[in-house]
């Protein structure tokens, strides 16, 4: 996901952030317009479209009757994806997932998976033999920085509308997947020694590190992520998470 | 983190399983130089866990597209050895350690002086012979002995270490129960010269409270990590002197 930026933009960019300022007129904490419509696929038990400013993802649901883990015989499965396809960005290229892709479909899993937000209990059906296995899938449809808080919200209000097809399979009547709350990750970027919140793709170009933090409804944390080659310090950390709490209230609040 | 366990993890008088308190870490052991083709590496051991981590370059970069004309890449590669679970595990990449490989690389890039090796790549190789709660720490702080001990400039050596949450108590280093039965664990690493955090990730359930108590413990424990990853080198180049000098 890297692509040559010239010095002069790049001075200019720092040069503004200096004075809380960025190129999107953004403040340093302000997060792009978010617009999100469910059901936007027929064929899967749930789906959804966000859009993070420039920034789309898609997520589909597609929930199956199998057989349970052996370790975890009354439990539903639960598992998410992503992909970045060449659709979205020069630099994505076609083939199986390259560890940006597995980076982001697992972290966004970490925050789904330990947040509880789906009660896998509620997803067996004859325990120990058949459970219902829930997969999320996200594909990256055009990229403008930030994937991990797009695609966390696409999957997150893709389960949110998704329905357990009991009719089709002949286990019972449809019914809405049960759901706990909702995790809301929050990312933030290091540009200098300033971190701003919600990065495009320009931002991420010249940013130094990165930390993606999840937390749920009551504003405990259940995953965080960092990434990039620079280091945070345990202020930074701080300031953070403050900011992911307070902005993930936010954003919770505009999803429903 | 599934937490469904009646395993008493911490009891009453506030011991954990394996007799530790709280904010004790299990005994480490660091080794460098334990290998002779490897341009530096390093064992480690963190309770049970015992890895090895061996570094190759400065050498030329493959595939070559990953070159950086302006300075080396750090290429880690985690590998956990088939036998070094309970049930064998599959040989090859999974995404799990795709993943830690990559965090792992990232966290070394910011101490190693990759502005002096133009268009190389220095390669890490982080092989798990055994597996117990804490493998990624245990590899990145074998890791960095490793580069060391390939001569590779550096700002500062990284130590790794975890620290989590079981029955509702923050405890320094989760082994394998407090891990799978615990609500959360949170792995760090840091440049002890500044504190800054290069590694960090959390899973589980953590108020505000606890995390910054385990994050307070996690860094003393890598302090003390980072005592013994000093003195494995300072015995490794100790022992040299003396064969050179014989």
């Amino acid at each position: 996901m890297t692509e040559m930026m010239s010095e002069i933009k790049r001075d200019h960019m720092m040069k503004m952030l200096e004075d809380g300022k960025r190129l999107d007129g953004r403040g340093v904490t302000d997060v792009r317009e978010i617009k999100v419509i469910t059901d936007v696929i027929e064929s899967a038990d749930g789906s959804a479209r966000v859009k993070m400013g420039k920034t789309e993802v898609i997520a589909g649901v597609k929930i199956i009757p199998g057989t349970p883990f052996p370790d975890t015989p009354n439990i539903g499965v639960l598992t998410t994806g992503a992909e970045l396809i060449p659709m979205a960005h020069p630099t994505f290229e076609s083939g199986p997932p390259g560890e940006d892709a597995i980076e982001l479909a697992r972290v966004v899993d970490r925050g789904i998976r330990e947040s509880g937000m789906v009660d896998v209990e509620a997803l067996c059906i004859v325990p120990g033999e058949e459970v219902w296995m829930c997969f999320v899938d996200i594909y990256a449809l055009d990229y403008d920085g930030n994937l991990f808080d797009a695609a966390n919200l696409a999957a997150v209000c893709a389960l949110k509308s998704a329905t357990i097809p009991g009719e089709q399979y002949g286990k019972g009547e449809n019914k809405p997947l049960p759901i706990t709350c909702t995790p809301i990750s929050i990312t933030e970027v290091k540009i200098g020694n300033t971190l701003i919140v919600d990065p495009n793709f320009d931002e991420e170009q010249i940013s130094t590190a990165r930390l993606t933090v999840t937390t749920d409804d009551v504003g405990n944390f259940r995953a965080m992520q960092k990434g990039g080659c620079g280091s945070i310090t345990l202020d930074e950390l701080s300031l953070c998470l403050d900011r992911a709490v307070e902005k993930g209230a936010e954003i919770r609040k505009i999803i429903g | 983190m599934s937490g469904h366990t009646d395993m008493v993890l911490v009891d009453e008088n506030g011991l954990r399983i394996d007799g530790r308190t709280a904010e004790q870490h299990r005994p480490f052991k660091v080794e460098a130089g334990v290998l002779n083709n490897a341009d530096g590496s390093a064992y480690v051991e963190i309770g049970k866990n015992k890895v090895l981590a061996a570094v190759y370059g400065p050498r030329e970069c493959h595939p070559r597209h990953l070159q950086n004309p302006t300075k080396a890449i750090v290429q880690c590669k985690y590998n956990m050895q088939s036998f070094s679970v309970s049930d064998r595990k599959r040989p090859g990449p999974d995404r799990r350690s795709i993943e830690i490989s990559k965090i792992i690389s990232e966290a070394l890039e910011k101490v190693v002086l990759t502005e002096l090796y133009p268009r190389a790549s220095i390669d890490v190789y982080i092989e798990i012979l055994q597996a117990n709660a804490g493998t990624r720490c245990a590899g990145l702080t074998a890791a960095s002995v490793a580069l060391a001990d390939a001569g590779i400039p550096m700002r500062d050596i990284v130590p790794a270490l975890a620290a989590g949450k079981a029955d509702g108590h923050v405890l320094l280093d989760l082994n394998k129960e407090e891990d799978n039965y615990g609500q959360a664990d949170v792995p760090i690493a840091i440049i002890p010269s500044t504190d800054e955090i290069v590694l960090l990730q959390m899973d589980g359930n953590m108020t505000r409270e606890e995390f910054d108590h385990g994050i307070e413990m996690a860094v003393a424990g890598c302090h003390e990590l980072h005592e013994l990853q000093k003195d494995a080198l300072k015995r490794r180049y100790s022992k040299k002197a003396e064969e050179g000098s014989e």
